[in-house]
C-alpha cells in the first residue's frame, strides 16, 4: 500500500521533471533563431564568417550597430530616417483606423439596421484578399491620385487594411458595456456626446488599445505595397523595405544586416508583450466569441 | 458698423446652424439612419482598398492591357475571356499553383500538429515554466516577416550559414550523402527552397496556434480531465474523447485561418526565393506580382489572376464564415 503510493509520487515528479524538459527544449529551440540574430548583430566580421562558428561573440562588438546607425552599411541612410518613416506612416494609420473602426463598432454593436448582417460578413470576407491579388489596381489608383512615393498614400492603404480586425475586436468590446450604463446616463439629461466620452470611451479604452497596437504591427510590418509604392524612393522607404533593400543589395554584409534586424524586431516584441493576453481573442474574434 | 453687420451675419448664420443641427438630428433620428452615418467612414476606406481595387481587377481581366496600352501608345480593347485562356495555357502557372498548394497542404498540418503540441504542453506546465515557454513562442511569433526571413536566409546561407556548417559536421547515415558544406538552398531549387520556407513559417505560425489551443483548454471544466484520469484514459484517448470535441469550433477556425495565411504567403517567398530571380521557384503570390510588374507588364493577364486568386480565396473563406456565422459570431 506504502510503496503504491511512493511510487505512484516518484512517477508523478518524474512526470513533472520530463514535462519541464520538454518545455525548456521547446523553448530553447524557439528562441535560437532570435538568439543567432542578435548574436550575429554583436559579432564583428571575422567572427561572423570563420569557418567554426561560435555560439556568442567572442569579441562583441557594437560596430555592425554604429554602422547601421551611421549609414554607411546600407548606402543610403541612417536607420533612424527609416525608423522615423514607419513610426510616422503606423502611427498615423492606425490614429485613423481606430476613431473609423469605433465609429463602425458603435453601429454595429448598438444599433440593429438592416445590412448588419452583410456589413459582418463582408467584413470576413475582405480581410482574406491577398495583398497581391489587388496590388496592380491599388498601385494604379494611388498612381492617379498622386500619392505613390510618399507616405500619405501608404497611410491611407494601412489606415483601411487595418479595419475589417478592428472593427471585429472592437464590437466585441463595446458589445461588453452594459447598455443600462447609457439609458441612466441619459435619464440624468447627458447628450450622446456625453455618453460616448464620458462613458463607452473610458470602458472600451483597454479594448481601443488592443486593436491600436493590433494594427500598429500590421502596418509595421506590411511588405508589398511598401515595395510597389515606394520604387527607388530610397528616402521614403519604411523599415521593412529599407531592411529588403539592405539585404537584397548584394555582396551583403551579415553583421550590420543582422543589426538593423534586430532593431527593427524590438518595437514588435515590446508590443506583442504588452497585448500577449489580448492577442489571441483578437485574432480568433471572428469565431469564438470573447 | 461693416464690423457690426459681420458679426450679426456671424451670429445668424450660427443660429441657423444650430436650427440646422437640430432639424438634421431630428432627421437622424426619424430615418433610423445614425448607423450608416458611423458606417460611412469605414465603407469608404473598404471601398478605397478593397472594392473599388477588385472592380478595376475584373475589367481589366476581360482586356488586352498591357505595355502600349499603359504607355498609351494603343487603346485599350475587350478580349472576351482571352486572358483567362492565357493563364491555363501557361505552364507556370500550373506551376506555382502546386506550389502553392503543396505548401500550403504541408505547412498547415505541421503548424496545426506542433502548435496544437505547445498549447497542450503549456496547459500542463507549472505557471512560472508555461509564462517561460510562451514568451519564447510570443517571440517568434512577434519576428516581422521581412526580420524572420532575413534571419533564416542567413542561417542557410551557403557562405557561413549555421545550417549548412552544422549538416557538413554529422555523420553521413543521419544526413545522407549531400556535400552540405556549401549547399545552396535558396536557387538550387524548388524543394529546398520550400523546405527553408515550411521551416521559417512554421516557426512564426505555431505560437498562434498553441497559444490559442491553450485558451481553449482552459474554458474546459477541470473535473473532466479529473474523471477521465480517475478511469485511468490514455492521454491520447482523453485528447480525442474530451479536448478535440470541446475545441472542435477553434481548431475549425484555427484550421481555415492557417489555409488562408498559408496560401497567401509572399513576403517571405519574396525574399527567400530571391526577389523574382528564380522563376521555377514562383508560388501564386510571386507568379502575379511578375506578370504585373516584371517587363513587359500585362494587367489583364494580372486582373485574371487576381478573379482566379479571389475565387480560390472564397471557396475557404465560405467555410470560414459559415462556421462564424454558426457559431454566433453575428449576434
Amino acid at each position: 500500500m506504502i510503496s503504491t503510493r511512493v511510487s505512484a509520487r516518484t512517477a508523478k515528479r518524474t512526470r513533472k521533471i520530463a514535462l519541464n524538459c520538454l518545455g525548456v527544449l521547446v523553448a530553447l529551440v524557439t528562441l535560437f533563431p532570435i538568439f543567432w540574430m542578435v548574436a550575429t548583430a554583436f559579432k564583428p566580421s571575422q567572427e561572423i564568417y570563420s569557418l567554426t562558428p561560435s555560439l556568442l561573440p567572442a569579441h562583441p562588438t557594437l560596430g555592425n550597430f554604429r554602422q547601421v546607425i551611421g549609414g554607411q552599411a546600407s548606402g543610403i541612410g541612417t536607420v533612424w530616417l527609416f525608423f522615423r518613416n514607419s513610426l510616422a506612416v503606423t502611427l498615423a494609420a492606425v490614429l485613423i483606423s481606430s476613431l473609423v473602426s469605433l465609429l463602425a463598432s458603435v453601429a454595429v454593436a448598438r444599433f440593429s439596421f438592416r445590412f448588419r448582417a452583410t456589413f459582418l460578413i463582408m467584413l470576413l470576407i475582405v480581410q482574406m484578399i491577398p495583398g497581391q491579388a489587388l496590388i496592380i489596381a491599388l498601385f494604379r489608383e494611388f498612381d492617379q491620385l498622386n500619392l505613390l512615393q510618399n507616405l500619405l498614400g501608404l497611410i491611407i492603404v494601412y489606415a483601411a487594411q487595418a479595419l475589417p480586425v478592428s472593427i471585429w475586436m472592437l464590437r466585441n468590446f463595446v458589445a461588453t458595456v452594459p447598455r443600462e450604463l447609457e439609458e441612466a446616463a441619459a435619464i440624468d439629461g447627458a447628450s450622446a456626446v456625453k455618453i460616448f466620452w464620458r462613458i463607452l470611451l473610458p470602458l472600451i479604452a483597454p479594448g481601443l488599445v488592443a486593436t491600436s497596437i493590433f494594427a500598429f504591427i500590421t502596418a509595421y510590418n506590411e511588405f508589398i505595397v511598401a515595395l510597389t509604392f515606394l520604387g527607388q524612393d530610397h528616402a521614403a522607404y519604411t523599415l521593412p523595405i529599407y531592411v529588403t533593400y539592405f539585404f537584397g543589395r548584394g555582396g551583403a554584409e551579415w553583421g550590420p544586416i543582422m543589426a538593423a534586424s534586430t532593431m527593427y524586431t524590438i518595437p514588435v516584441v515590446i508590443f506583442f508583450l504588452i497585448i500577449r493576453r489580448r492577442l489571441v481573442g483578437g485574432l480568433v474574434a471572428g469565431a469564438v466569441k470573447g | 458698423m461693416a464690423e457690426t453687420a459681420v458679426q450679426l451675419a456671424g451670429t445668424e448664420a450660427r443660429v441657423a446652424g444650430s436650427r440646422g443641427a437640430g432639424q438634421w438630428g431630428s432627421f437622424v433620428r426619424r430615418h433610423r439612419i445614425a448607423p450608416y452615418l458611423l458606417l460611412v467612414p469605414a465603407l469608404v476606406g473598404i471601398a478605397l482598398v478593397y472594392f473599388w481595387p477588385l472592380v478595376q481587377m475584373a475589367l481589366y481581366s476581360f482586356q488586352n492591357y498591357g505595355l502600349p496600352q499603359v504607355t498609351g501608345a494603343e487603346p485599350v480593347q475587350w478580349v472576351g475571356f482571352g486572358n483567362f485562356t492565357a493563364t491555363f495555357a501557361d505552364p507556370e502557372f500550373w506551376i506555382s499553383l502546386r506550389i502553392t498548394v503543396i505548401f500550403a497542404a504541408v505547412v498547415v498540418p505541421v503548424t496545426l500538429v506542433a502548435g496544437t503540441l505547445v498549447g497542450l504542453l503549456l496547459h500542463r506546465l507549472g505557471p512560472k515554466m508555461s509564462m517561460f515557454v510562451s514568451t519564447a513562442a510570443l517571440l517568434a511569433w512577434a519576428t516581422p516577416p521581412v526580420a524572420g526571413s532575413v534571419l533564416f536566409y542567413w542561417l542557410f546561407n551557403p557562405d557561413g550559414g549555421l545550417v549548412d556548417w552544422t549538416l557538413s559536421k554529422l555523420p553521413h547515415w543521419l544526413v545522407g550523402s549531400t556535400d552540405w558544406a556549401g549547399y545552396n538552398w535558396t536557387t538550387t531549387g524548388a524543394l529546398p527552397a520550400y523546405t527553408v520556407l515550411t521551416v521559417l513559417v512554421v516557426w512564426t505560425s505555431f505560437p498562434f496556434i498553441a497559444v490559442a489551443t491553450l485558451a481553449g483548454l482552459k474554458t474546459v471544466p477541470a473535473e473532466l480531465y479529473e474523471a477521465a484520469r480517475i478511469d485511468g484514459a490514455s492521454p491520447w484517448r482523453v485528447f480525442w474523447r474530451i479536448t478535440y470535441p470541446l475545441l472542435k469550433p477553434i481548431f475549425l477556425v484555427l484550421l481555415l485561418l492557417s489555409v488562408i495565411w498559408d496560401f497567401n504567403i509572399f513576403t517571405q517567398t519574396y525574399l527567400l526565393t530571391g526577389g523574382l530571380a528564380n522563376r521555377n521557384e514562383f508560388n501564386l503570390g510571386l507568379y502575379i506580382y511578375d506578370k504585373a510588374f516584371s517587363f513587359p507588364p500585362s494587367y489583364g493577364l494580372g486582373g485574371a489572376l487576381a478573379i482566379i486568386y479571389t475565387v480560390i480565396l472564397l471557396v475557404v473563406t465560405v467555410g470560414y464564415v459559415r462556421s462564424s456565422v454558426r457559431q454566433g459570431a453575428l449576434t
